[in-house]
Formats: C-alpha cells, sequence, structure tokens
C-alpha cells in the first residue's frame, strides 16, 4: 500500500475515467441485489401476524431511510475532506451525493405515508422520527439550493460544504430523537445490542435492500460526478480531446 | 487593542447604530406582535384551543421575526467595506463575529422576550407558563441569532438572499422550536418545564461554542 498514490484519483481526469468503468459494475450489483431484495421481501418473508401484507413496504421504506441519513452523513464527509484538504473532487461529490440522498429521503417519507395509512389510520403524524426526516429533507434542500445560487463554482463548493457540516448536527439527533421523544412511531426494530425482534428472514430481505439503494446511490453519484466534471472542466484540453474522440 | 476592548468597542459601535435606526429595531418587534395576532384570525377565538396553541405561536413568531432580522447582521458592513476592514485587522474573527452576535441578539432577541408575556396574555397563558415563555426565549433567541449568522455569512451578497436564508436556517431552528414550545406546554400541562429549558441551555452551550467559529469560516468563503 505504501507505493499507492491516492492522490493520482483525486485529479478529475482520471478520476472521470474510472467512475466510468465502475458505474456500470455498480448498476449491475444494485439490480441484482434489488430483484433478491424484493423477492426475499415478496415470496419469501411471511405475513406479519399483526400487520399482515402491509407490512412488506418495511422492504423499500427502512432502506431508502436508512441510506437517506447515511448520504447525508457521507456527503458531510466528502465536504469535510474538500475544506481540509482543498480537494476539488471532494465537493464535486458532495454536490453529486445531495439529489439521490434528497430523493431518498422523499422515498422514505412517501412510502412511511403509505405504510402509516393501513396501520395508525393516518397519512402523516407529527412523531418525533417522521419530523426529522422531513426536517433532513429540508436540510438537503437547502444544500441544493445554496448551491445553486452561488456563481461563482469555488465559493459554492464551499458554502455548500459549510452548511452540509452545520446540518450534520442534525443526524444524530434524527438517531436519538426517538429516544427522546416518546411518542406514537414504533422504537427502532434494528438494534445492535439487543436481538432483533423481527423473523430473521424479514431482516435478511432488509438488508439485501439496504446494499441495493446503496449500489444505486453510488452509481448514481458517480454519473452525476462526471457530468459536474465535464461542466466544469469544459475549457480543458482533456475534455476537448474527449469530446472529439467521441465526434 | 486587547482582545476585549475590540469586543467592547465593536459592540458600543453595533448598538449606536441600531439606536441611530431605531425603526430597523421596531419594525421586528411589530412584525413579531401581527404574526402571532394572526393565528387567532387564522384558528377562530376559541380559549382552550388558544391557550393550548400559545406557546408554540409565540415561538413560530419568535422564529420568523429573527430571521427576517438576520439581514441587519451583515449586509451593511458587506456593502459600505466595514466587513473587509474588520477580517483585515489582527483580531482574530471569532472576538467581533461574537461581538456582532451578542449586539444582534440585544437588538432583536431581547425586545422580543420582553413583548412575549403581553402576547402570552392574549393566548391565555397561566402566570407559570408566561414566566417559562420568558425563560425559554432568554436561553432560545441568542441559539436563533447564534445559527442564523451562520445562514447570513453564507449568503452575503448573493440574489435572493433573504429567502435563501430562510431556507438554509429555519429547519436548523427547528430543535430550539421544538424545546422553547415544549417547555411552555409543560408549564401550562403540569408536566414541568425543567427538562425543555436544560436541554434548551444545553444547545445555547453548543452553539455558543462552535457557530462563531462556524461563521468565520463563511464569512471567510464568502469574502474571497
Amino acid at each position: 500500500m505504501s507505493g499507492f498514490n491516492w492522490y493520482k484519483y483525486a485529479s478529475p481526469a482520471t478520476f472521470y475515467d474510472l467512475a466510468g468503468r465502475m458505474i456500470p459494475w455498480f448498476y449491475a450489483a444494485a439490480a441484482l441485489l434489488c430483484a433478491a431484495g424484493l423477492y426475499i421481501g415478496f415470496f419469501l418473508a411471511p405475513t406479519d401476524f399483526q400487520q399482515s401484507e402491509a407490512y412488506r413496504i418495511i422492504f423499500i421504506h427502512v432502506p431508502a431511510s436508512w441510506m437517506s441519513m447515511f448520504i447525508y452523513v457521507v456527503m458531510a464527509v466528502w465536504a469535510a475532506i474538500g475544506l481540509a484538504f482543498n480537494t476539488r473532487l471532494s465537493f464535486m461529490m458532495a454536490s453529486a451525493l445531495a439529489p439521490t440522498g434528497a430523493m431518498l429521503t422523499f422515498v422514505a417519507l412517501w412510502t412511511g405515508a403509505l405504510w402509516g395509512r393501513p396501520t395508525w389510520g393516518a397519512w402523516w403524524v407529527w412523531d418525533a422520527r417522521l419530523t426529522s426526516e422531513l426536517i433532513l429533507f429540508f436540510l438537503y434542500i437547502g444544500f441544493m439550493a445554496l448551491q445553486a445560487a452561488i456563481d461563482d463554482p469555488r465559493r459554492a463548493d464551499r458554502a455548500g460544504a459549510l452548511i452540509a457540516l452545520v446540518g450534520v448536527v442534525n443526524v444524530p439527533i434524527i438517531y436519538f430523537s426517538v429516544r427522546w421523544w416518546n411518542t406514537l412511531h414504533q422504537g427502532a426494530s434494528v438494534s445492535v445490542t439487543k436481538a432483533p425482534s423481527m423473523a430473521s428472514i424479514m431482516l435478511l430481505g432488509m438488508l439485501v435492500m439496504a446494499f441495493a439503494v446503496w449500489m444505486y446511490a453510488i452509481a448514481a453519484a458517480l454519473s452525476r460526478a462526471r457530468s459536474i466534471i465535464l461542466e466544469r472542466e469544459r475549457n480543458s484540453q482533456w475534455v476537448a480531446q474527449l469530446l472529439e474522440g467521441k465526434a | 487593542m486587547s482582545m476585549l476592548q475590540t469586543f467592547t468597542v465593536l459592540l458600543r459601535r453595533e448598538l449606536t447604530l441600531a439606536m441611530r435606526r431605531r425603526g430597523d429595531v421596531l419594525t421586528v418587534l411589530f412584525f413579531f406582535v401581527i404574526v402571532a395576532s394572526l393565528f387567532p384570525l387564522g384558528v377562530g377565538p376559541d380559549t382552550q384551543l388558544l391557550r393550548l396553541m400559545g406557546g408554540g405561536v409565540v415561538w413560530v413568531s419568535a422564529l420568523l421575526a429573527a430571521m427576517l432580522s438576520l439581514g441587519r447582521l451583515f449586509a451593511s458592513d458587506h456593502a459600505d467595506g466595514t466587513l473587509e476592514q474588520l477580517i483585515l485587522t489582527p483580531t482574530p474573527p471569532v472576538v467581533w463575529i461574537t461581538g456582532k452576535i451578542l449586539a444582534h441578539w440585544l437588538v432583536s432577541g431581547v425586545p422580543l422576550i420582553l413583548v412575549a408575556p403581553v402576547l402570552g396574555i392574549q393566548f391565555g397563558l397561566s402566570n407559570e407558563a408566561l414566566g417559562v415563555l420568558m425563560l425559554s426565549l432568554l436561553l432560545g433567541t441568542p441559539v436563533l441569532s447564534l445559527i442564523g449568522a451562520i445562514g447570513a455569512a453564507l449568503t452575503l451578497g448573493l440574489r435572493g438572499g433573504g429567502v435563501l436564508v430562510s431556507v438554509l436556517v429555519l429547519p436548523l431552528y427547528i430543535p430550539v422550536l421544538i424545546f422553547g414550545a415544549g417547555a411552555v406546554d409543560g408549564a401550562m400541562s403540569g408536566l414541568g418545564a425543567e427538562a425543555h429549558l436544560s436541554l434548551l441551555g444545553g444547545i445555547l452551550i453548543l452553539a455558543f461554542m462552535l457557530t462563531p467559529w462556524a461563521v468565520a469560516a463563511a464569512l471567510r468563503i464568502s469574502m474571497e
């Protein structure tokens, strides 16, 4: 490992090429895992005693909400790396992750509403976890709105990075809000310290789906990062050569 | 000049400037009163309902008023070049930033705390709840000025800065709103407000320690 030069991959030109070769693999992994996860979720997992078939939305809802929080943290890590080492690519990764994260947050909220209707009898309740997820959605929107409002890419990168770091304070609040406010929402079903309170086949389906969403998020972020690179480096020589080769 | 001197000089300057433009201060205060008065007109004069809502309504109005006043924090100093001169001084930015935020709170936060009991009476809050409302605002409004300063610094000189700052800052205000309004609710329902007030105090300490550095970084990003 000592001779390996990580900085080589911080160069947009090298990264553009590498990402282009990696993206199909991540999409393929996402599709396979998604097919496997949905099969487990719809055919292998047993019908729930209390919630009958309605609970099966868990296989979309839980992975989407896990990943929506995780992506925000990853985004903040890229932002921190960018601010600390002044690497342009890190900022590009942070802005490439934001739309995927916002989309997954929206999916989590939407599927939560669809799940809440048959189980609680309400599309929406103002419970801590739902509200925190909504705040997370607002944080993503704020990050994207700030970057969109700034024309100078350098300032947009850094301002976005700072607001991502400020917002990341909110992610632990989301996680611990379940303990802080004791409300209608059921407590976390999966816990590291306790044995899971659900059938292991359900857990397996959820984990497989979570990995599927993860792979999809990586693929989507990489392809978005490639577009950002092309847009920012459009005056550089390697982009000109690349476009000539394609034409 | 020592850091403390810089701090006091800057604080006095900010307060003098605010006193020369008293209209700005009063506008924010009246905005606070008007927003709170709109709620009974919107939901009806049911005394029971208003008593339940009172704490939350006053807090939401305080959030909006604090957010509206953020434009004053850096914008005029940015326009006339004072901000650049401040950044060039040998004093660490955190010192004068803390001074500016403190001045902003004294001018736009403290009047809200003083007027809030009048609004609380209109909503039929009990005497104990009025005290808790003031105490929660005393702990919470400085946090609004501190967090808001980050948004104000990041959106300096941007088009549509006012709307943008609300999208950035209002989500970050939510924990303060929850604990502030929760404290008043606790006092009204007899559950006690101590837990909420303690959490608010904790947030204030955390915000006071961290945000001046974030504001300094944000100003550096915006002024490059």
